[in-house]
């Protein structure tokens, strides 16, 4: 317990001094019990004014420091760096008579109320206890959900650097959406054909695991020692002996739509969803295969020679360990047959942007042909409508911030396949942000002479064989009426199916149920709130190609910074059980959002340090007021009211 | 003179305690009649605290948390929510105006709102008079 | 011979039989200890008690609340004869029962009493009054007090009435000089029904208690509020046993001051994470007597003054 407590009043410049009387702060201080020095100084947190905290700690014998001036968020760790040299930093406080009351009150009662939280910092301080930090050994491997660019880039860039990585893939191949993208803006490089090399590093690196068409089902435990689950769906394919002699895939007899195309082609229900596939091997789907028990067919099994189908495979559970996970599971595009006013579904020539993109990809089911599906012409007029979905509060509110920069490239590249071609993109806004893109924008409009319309298509529908896009052109406020070949809806981007449910095992919260929630907006964008989570790629919101691929080294880097180490420091300002006086009733274990409560044999609450998180919940819920919150005693709150009040 | 009322604020850490410096920063007045406490989470606000603070003669008292979906430690301020109605349940059985406890959700951006709010709960306070416990 | 005194106050007089539930074993208390002042049980007049010593009581055990005018003068009084007074029961040591009667005034209390209760005819509309012409009655006080609210109380026994086992234990204590006894853990750690405790408690509504079918397992995990959790154990969970959850008569344990609000913050945190806020108030809405249920036997101590007055 602090017997000689120093106060130490900033004036911050007149931030403070201007309107409270510090000098009538620091004698009324210097009055109060326990308080065995107060002072005040120009600026606290200077050199000069560390100093004088320095100094007065040895003169006057301080075993604690009361520090009156701005937020704690703002200089809490400036004054304890101060304190550590002398004392443990729980025995250094701030009380905040600027943000909270110099800033927001008149001068006499901003004098009183700064009195009152230095009498309650005091109090606080008084029975702080010292601490030291608690050190949790760290498994030295990561987890990364999810096999796009993200996840590829996140998971080599922390393979390189010699640490094991375990990516997970849901689909039979890594790669995710830009592996379906025809060429990129705005250098219009083959997205392929930047891709695939990483993919086959990935496959090669012998720090990484890839577990492809396999799913995270559970995970536990907490920064530097989660466990989790992986389900490995069986694909009745040997890897290691698949050939990708494509024997198999010619006799088998189910067709199926593909996903890949976003099911404009046709699938066998064994097949390799693109040739540059990683792993490079065969799937069987289950679903749509004839019948694996009792085997009905068995035609790809014997047109194998090399003996890799296996047709009793089953689905493995794999258990791993791991000091960090990174979220990087992409998106899929808004539900198109909600976008009821663009009449989606019920027309073959309106397609969505990766309907499109797969058009235009020479390896897509028309060989990079544009075509107007429902005829298999070459579409005269095309229509490019962006925000379809996005910046629409009937629909997704934000921007998808990647639309207007492919409906570009979509123009340009159709107006190169289809030279005499006209196309017209609604748009409400042009956002270019990214380097070179506003250059390209420019071109597209210029160069390729495609026409800009600004407004909101308010209608499409079908009239003999086009397609009637009603809209207005709000620069001109007239009415814009286009027969249309074809048109393409720049659909919003949502988080991936499937998000919600990972975010739900890892405990971190979803915005609105779409995207992954950083810690701060602004200074931890790649952090879950909790630590040792973080997250790459569309999963946290829309972004372009670069950006995914900056967050992902990003991720990687928060990763590293915690496998890199044995072990890691924690707070210790936590829960503590009194154990000898628990009944076991159960109510903590019960609320405790990290199970950091736990039963022990004798029917007893312990809390288990490395997961408490310190929010104080049980300590709240205790009925026989048994938990007691390092530092934030019910005894110190108490008092702080009391002197309050 | 005219009645000053004393209110505690509890306020979390992450978000009410943080709004209200992002009403200083923005230099946004609001009544001095407030002091706040800042705790972790609005999840450690026992009941017993806010019959404690009115024991002790506190004319109001406010607890302060992230938006529901937004707590830092996921749930704690739905718990403080919770418990929040059920005292006011009790207050108003034990002769006491429940308007005497609110709870608010101020995020760490809305500095504007953290001094609307406790503006307003100064003048509902100013209107109640002082607390029963005081007389 | 260790002497001693038992008073029985504003209360029901369960703890007066409570003492007789001793059975044989009275017996060896009276052959330690001589009975010098016991209303209810031997004729005893009040200045017997005002011509003792002062500090010639060994233990005085005064049971009840303090309501009337007597009951305050006595309390005074024995704390006067006795060196150790000690609160015997719920009622003596945070109100109990009758202590509920804090939430109204004195003129409600009269009313529902003597006029307007349903099962109360008095068709004459006789209330008691305090001065007759020839006659003055101890004052009904305007609120009900614990013993400790009145006088210094250097023990507490608690329960309504006490348990045997913890009034077994107190009288050895007391009669050894001790005032420091009972257990300080709660109910839940000698509930009969301890091992069917689920890992995870949720509250999705309440149920009172006859309300459900009892499936024998914790009437918290039932959603039936058990104020256990939040109560001294001692009793050996008797109601429990009876299967009836616990309503709190064993009072806080030591390290609480306030059973009620200790409970009710346990209880609001139990209701279910996931369910919505108008459904929240809902289950709320269905505890229809928050002061009954979480204080149904430290009203008093929550209300010391009776009830409050806002002015609005």
């Amino acid at each position: 317990m602090a017997r000689r407590i120093g106060v130490f009043i900033c004036h911050c410049g007149i931030n403070i001094a201007g309107v409270i009387d510090v000098e009538k702060v620091a004698e009324e201080m210097r009055k109060y019990p326990g308080v065995a020095f107060a002072t005040t100084y120009q600026y606290m947190c200077s050199d000069p004014g560390q100093n004088l905290i320095r100094e007065k700690i040895e003169e006057e014998n301080l075993d604690a420091v009361v520090v009156a001036a701005c937020s704690p968020s703002m200089h809490e760790e400036t004054f304890r760096s101060v304190c550590k040299d002398y004392f443990s930093i729980y025995r250094c406080e701030m009380a905040n008579i600027r943000e909270q009351s110099s800033w927001v009150h008149d001068p006499e009662e901003a004098t009183e109320k700064a009195i009152k939280l230095l009498k309650a910092t005091v109090e606080k301080v008084r029975e702080n206890e010292d601490f030291n930090p608690i050190m949790v050994p760290v498994e030295r491997k990561c987890l990364v959900i999810g096999g796009g660019i993200a996840g590829i880039q996140a998971a080599l860039d922390i393979a390189d650097a010699g640490y094991k990585v375990i990516l997970v893939e849901k689909e039979p191949s890594i790669g995710g959406r830009m592996a379906q993208l025809s060429e990129t803006f705005p250098t219009l490089d083959c997205s392929q054909c930047i891709l695939t090399p990483k993919m086959v590093m990935v496959s090669r690196h012998p720090n990484i695991k890839l577990l492809s068409y396999s799913e995270v089902i559970e995970i536990s435990g907490f920064v530097g020692n989660f466990n989790v689950k992986i389900l490995k769906n069986p694909r009745y394919v040997d890897e290691d002996k698949c050939t990708v002699c494509g024997d198999c895939e010619k006799v088998c007899p189910v067709i199926v739509p593909n996903e890949f195309e976003m099911k404009r082609a046709p699938r066998k229900a064994i097949f390799i969803p693109f040739p540059q596939a990683v792993p490079s091997t065969y799937t069987l789907d289950r679903e749509a295969c004839l019948g694996l028990a009792p085997l009905t067919c068995a035609e790809c099994r014997d047109a194998c020679e090399a003996d890799a189908i296996n047709y009793d495979m089953q689905a493995k559970v794999i258990e791993e360990k791991v000091g960090a996970i990174i979220v990087a599971t992409g998106y899929d595009l808004y539900d198109k047959n909600k976008l009821v006013e663009y009449g989606y579904g019920d027309d073959d020539d309106i397609i969505t942007s990766l309907e499109f993109e797969r058009m235009l990809s020479a390896s897509g089911p028309t060989g990079g042909k544009i075509i107007k599906p429902s005829t298999g012409e070459e579409p005269k007029k095309v229509v490019f409508i962006q925000c379809a979905g996005s910046r629409d509060v009937q629909h997704m509110p934000y921007c998808s911030s990647i639309c207007c920069m492919y409906t570009a490239k979509h123009a340009l590249l159709y107006k190169h396949n289809v030279h005499d071609g006209e196309a017209y993109i609604f748009y409400i806004d042009i956002r270019a942000t990214g380097k070179g893109y506003e250059e390209f924008i420019a071109r597209v409009m210029e160069e390729e002479r495609i026409n800009y319309i600004r407004g909101k298509v308010a209608k499409i529908f079908r009239e003999g064989d086009k397609i009637v896009v009603y809209g207005i052109d709000t620069l001109t406020g007239k009415r814009v009426e286009i027969k249309a070949d074809l048109v393409v809806l720049a659909m919003a981007i949502v988080g991936k199916k499937g998000t919600k449910d990972i975010a739900k095992l890892l405990k971190v919260a979803v915005d609105d149920g779409i995207f992954l929630k950083e810690a701060h907006p602004k200074l931890k964008p790649v952090e879950a709130l909790s630590r040792g989570i973080y997250f790459a790629g569309c999963a946290q919101s829309p972004k372009d190609i670069p950006a995914v691929v900056a967050q992902a080294s990003a991720s990687a880097s928060k990763v590293l910074s915690i496998i890199s180490k044995d072990k890691l420091e924690k707070d210790p300002l936590i829960a503590v059980v009194d154990e000898e006086h628990c009944s076991g009733c159960g109510v903590c274990i019960s609320v405790c959002p990290y199970e950091a409560m736990q039963r022990q044999p004798n029917g007893k609450a312990k809390c288990i340090e490395a997961l408490c998180e310190g929010c104080g919940t049980c300590a709240a819920s205790c009925p026989s007021g048994n938990i007691e919150m390092r530092n934030y005693k019910d005894e110190q709150i108490e008092k702080m009211i009391e002197v309050i009040i | 003179m005219s009645f000053e009322p004393k209110i505690v604020a509890f306020l979390c850490n992450w978000c009410a305690y943080a709004g209200a410096d992002m009403a200083g920063t923005s230099r946004l007045k609001y009544p001095a009649n407030v002091v706040p406490i800042r705790v972790m989470c609005s999840g450690r606000i026992d009941a017993e605290f806010i019959i404690d603070a009115f024991e002790k003669g506190a004319d109001g008292v406010f607890i302060g948390g992230c938006h529901p979906g937004d707590c830092h430690y996921v749930s704690g301020n739905y718990r403080a929510r919770r418990r929040v109605e059920m005292v006011k349940k009790l207050l108003s059985q034990m002769g006491v105006n429940e308007k005497r406890l609110r709870i608010e959700w101020v995020s760490a951006t809305e500095g504007k709102k953290f001094a609307t709010v406790i503006e307003e709960f100064v003048d509902e306070i100013k209107k109640l008079g002082p607390s029963p416990w005081r007389k | 011979m260790i002497k001693i005194a038992m008073y029985w106050g504003a209360g029901c007089g369960g703890c007066d039989v409570s003492l007789l539930g001793l059975h044989e074993k009275i017996l060896d208390l009276l052959n330690e200890a001589e009975i010098v002042f016991w209303p209810c049980a031997m004729d005893f007049k009040y200045e017997d008690l005002e011509k003792m010593e002062d500090k010639s009581i060994d233990v005085a055990f005064y049971n009840g609340g303090i309501r009337t005018e007597e009951n305050e003068e006595i309390a005074k009084l024995l704390r006067k004869k006795a060196k150790i007074l000690v609160a015997y029961g719920s009622c003596a040591t945070e109100g109990c029962v009758i202590g509920l009667a804090n939430l109204y005034d004195k003129k409600d209390i009269f009313e529902t009493v003597y006029l307007k209760n349903e099962t109360t005819k008095n068709d004459e509309k006789i209330v008691p009054k305090e001065e007759t012409d020839d006659l003055k009655l101890p004052e009904f006080l305007p609120y009900l007090k614990t013993l400790e609210q009145v006088v210094e109380v250097d023990a507490s026994i608690p329960g309504c009435p006490p348990p045997m086992p913890v009034l077994e234990d107190a009288l050895n204590a007391l009669l050894q000089g001790k005032t420091k006894f009972g257990k300080e853990v709660a109910l839940c750690d000698e509930c009969p029904r301890k091992d069917t405790k689920p890992d995870k408690i949720e509250i999705s509504r309440f149920y009172r208690w006859h309300e459900k079918e009892d499936n024998g397992d914790c009437f918290l995990a039932q959603n039936m509020i058990c104020m256990g959790p939040a109560t001294r154990a001692g009793c050996g969970g008797e109601c429990i046993s009876a299967n009836i959850p616990c309503t709190g008569c064993m009072g806080p344990v030591p390290k609480v001051r306030n059973q009620g609000t200790s409970m009710l913050s346990a209880i609001a945190s139990l209701i279910g994470e996931e369910i919505d806020e108008e459904t929240e108030k809902e289950i709320i809405n269905s505890i229809e007597d928050f002061a009954g249920t979480f204080y149904k036997f430290s009203t008093a101590k929550l209300l010391p003054e009776g009830r409050l007055k806002d002015e609005s």
